[in-house]
């Protein structure tokens, strides 16, 4: 098991990345009046047959070739589920793919979310030619992070070039800690 | 909240400044295993440290990039070291502080830390 969430969204994520994606969508809600922290991983990238995304929550299931195992999706379905919670994989082959996983925000076996920061951050400058929406929502207050936007600004400068890199850093946890006003998810 | 005016000041200061950096021959490729196991183990904070380490020491002809499994597991997180013209090295078990030792050793200095290798942690064995 990954030790907190945003590391299973970074390994989910790169499935994503992997089904050669154009935008990745990830949002973060957590609904202290429903009790639920939402993730939702979409992307628009090659899809999978019905069959395929009914066998990648299973842990023998993989295409690649370099191992017998795939792990990722398992992991976060059975993090959100331990939980009381619940997970889904919709797939559109030539669409894309949504993942959604519900945790119950209360629950002791919840794991913290983690650096979400961290993770964002990661994956938009590890695949700078993969546009990244991302949400991030507790209760009414929310901020979006749209790298369209983002290159619409910059033109040819890449994202990994260290001003916009620590931009994007900076971008992501002031966004964060203004949300969060001192809550630990 | 950050704004995308702060953005568009740093565009006008980096203007004409940076472009895209083509790949080329002589360019070092440092390569972080970015799968479930490499996650699992500690290959995110592996990998941001060596970014950074890379863009702070300015390291241009450093390229710090990420690959899926390479089926050694047991010996994530794993970093590679592939130099123009030289065999590639394996360094494995790494951890934020090693990261740097190497960036210090062997992309600045030329010397391969030889005990964090896989050679060296498999024979331990």
């Amino acid at each position: 098991m990954m030790p907190e969430i945003s590391l299973n969204v970074l390994d989910v994520a790169q499935n994503s990345v992997r089904a050669r994606a154009s935008l990745i969508s990830i949002s973060v809600r957590a609904d202290t009046g429903q009790d639920t922290l939402t993730i939702v991983i979409e992307d628009n990238g090659c899809g999978m047959s019905e069959e395929q995304a009914a066998r990648v929550v299973d842990p023998f299931f993989t295409t690649r070739t370099t191992r017998k195992v795939g792990l990722g999706v398992p992991f976060f379905k059975l993090a959100a589920e331990s939980t009381g919670g619940r997970f889904s994989i919709r797939s559109t082959p030539g669409a894309g793919t949504v993942v959604t996983a519900v945790f119950i925000l209360s629950h002791i076996d919840r794991m913290p979310l983690g650096d979400m920061v961290s993770t964002i951050h990661t994956l938009i400058t590890m695949n700078t030619g993969i546009d990244f929406l991302y949400t991030f929502c507790l209760d009414e207050r929310q901020f979006v992070l749209d790298t369209r936007e983002f290159r619409e600004v910059l033109g040819d400068i890449p994202f990994d070039a260290p001003e916009i890199s620590s931009y994007i850093k900076e971008y992501l946890t002031e966004n964060e800690r203004e949300v969060l006003q001192g809550t630990i998810l | 909240m950050k704004t995308l005016e702060e953005l568009r000041a740093i565009r006008e200061k980096m203007q004409g400044r940076v472009g895209m950096r083509a790949e080329d021959a002589n360019q070092t490729r440092v390569v972080v295993g970015m799968a479930t196991c490499g996650i699992a183990s500690g290959a995110r904070p592996v990998l941001n440290t060596l970014s950074e380490a890379v863009q702070t020491r300015k390291l241009e002809h450093v390229v710090v990039t990420q690959t899926g499994c390479i089926g050694l597991c047991q010996y994530e997180p794993i970093v590679e070291v592939i130099e123009p013209g030289k065999e590639k090295v394996t360094y494995v078990k790494m951890n934020p502080e090693k990261a740097l030792e190497v960036v210090d050793q062997h992309l600045i200095r030329g010397h391969v830390i030889s005990e964090y290798t896989i050679n060296s942690v498999a024979s331990d064995k």
